[in-house]
């Protein structure tokens, strides 16, 4: 475990996380999601869990973004508050 | 009520970071589960499933009632989505939009309108139609049937490499949505239909509860696999790696049909007519 890959990776994570809850447009919202998904999945492969690293890959950086993007064509782009 | 969701959410998350303060260190030996569970694991899974990929076969051998309720989960998320989100119209939408194929001619057929159907001139289009990119389209043609090899390869392969069925499944259903999205819903849709959607769903999950029933059957415990010893023909320790596999064939039937159905009503707002 590299610690500086390691401090890295954990800093986007917790701007991916901050920007999807801040931003207006619900599609960037989907895709930070989409990007902090992918940042975890890195982390569990540096950690040597590479079964959750393939799970995180698949479920949440890929089929979970696509249902969000869907939910925001068939609702809204913009949120209310 | 913003800033009280907020005091909420910090509170909660300053509890939590208080309470890891307990846990062990990361990958600690002298730790409850490294003195108990995981040598175990490491030693004995080899000799008694002879499956090499650990995690596998804790999974879907030694913890199997969880892996099985998580698929019954999964199935319920379907189903969820399903009576949430379906709307049943009997009728073809009022206005429709076809495309003259030839000429790129677009002709907007009204309620009880109808184009010669027998030629293939005319495609039907959705409202929000933009010209297809050929190179996309091309491209996931190409791809689609190798992600769906690589699903597969991912369900069969989960003993020996990391993957096995929910992974292989959720890649077998992206395959189908790379589809809808690229080229358009109603062309996935007729590649897997609603029902057959439907029906593998809880198929999978059957699957993966009758093979534990079957060992019930059989006169063992609930989901030990050795009891498919007689009816595989092959010793106890193999029928466990059989078995394993059996499981992860149902979870990834049931994962892929239930991410396909999920996409097609999210994205069609359950008319399953125009979508993403």
């Amino acid at each position: 475990m590299i610690w500086q890959l390691d401090l890295a990776i954990l800093t986007l994570v917790v701007i991916a996380g901050i920007g999807a809850i801040t931003v207006k447009d619900l599609l960037g919202a989907a895709i930070l999601f989409g990007a902090y998904s992918f940042m975890m999945c890195l982390l569990w492969s540096i950690m040597g869990a590479v079964d959750v690293s393939f799970t995180e890959a698949t479920v949440g950086a890929g089929a979970s973004t696509v249902f969000f993007v869907a939910a925001v064509f068939r609702t809204t782009r913009r949120t209310k508050d | 009520m913003k800033i009280i969701g907020l005091i909420v959410a910090v509170l909660t998350g300053a509890l939590l970071i208080y309470g890891t303060v307990d846990f062990p260190g990361w990958a600690d030996p002298a730790s409850p589960a490294s003195t108990h569970l995981s040598p175990h694991f490491i030693e004995k899974t080899m000799e008694e499933t002879s499956v090499p990929n650990i995690v596998t076969a804790v999974l879907a051998d030694y913890r199997s009632y969880d892996t099985m309720f998580e698929t019954t989960v999964i199935f319920s998320g379907g189903v969820a989505c399903f009576i949430l989100l379906r709307i049943f119209r009997r009728k073809e939408p009022s206005d429709r939009l076809y495309r003259h194929v030839l000429t790129g001619a677009t002709i907007r057929v009204k309620e009880g309108g109808k184009i010669p159907l027998d030629s293939d001139d005319f495609e039907r289009i959705d409202t929000l139609w933009t010209p297809h990119d050929l190179i996309i389209k091309t491209v996931c043609r190409l791809l689609i049937p190798f992600i769906q090899l690589f699903g597969l390869y991912v369900i069969a392969h989960g003993h020996h490499s990391p993957g096995g069925g929910f992974q292989g499944g959720v890649i077998l259903g992206a395959s189908i949505m790379l589809l809808a999205i690229s080229q358009d819903l109603r062309t996935a849709v007729q590649r897997m239909r609603e029902k057959v959607d439907a029906l593998l769903s809880p198929t999978g999950v059957f699957i993966y509860a009758g093979t534990g029933a079957l060992c019930l059957l059989l006169g063992l415990n609930f989901m030990d696999y050795s009891a498919l010893a007689s009816v595989l023909y092959v010793d106890p320790v193999t029928a466990r790696s059989h078995g394993i596999l059996i499981v992860e064939i149902g979870v990834g039937i049931a994962v892929m049909a239930t991410i396909i159905w999920i996409y097609n009503n999210l994205s069609s707002a359950g008319k399953y007519d125009e979508g993403l």
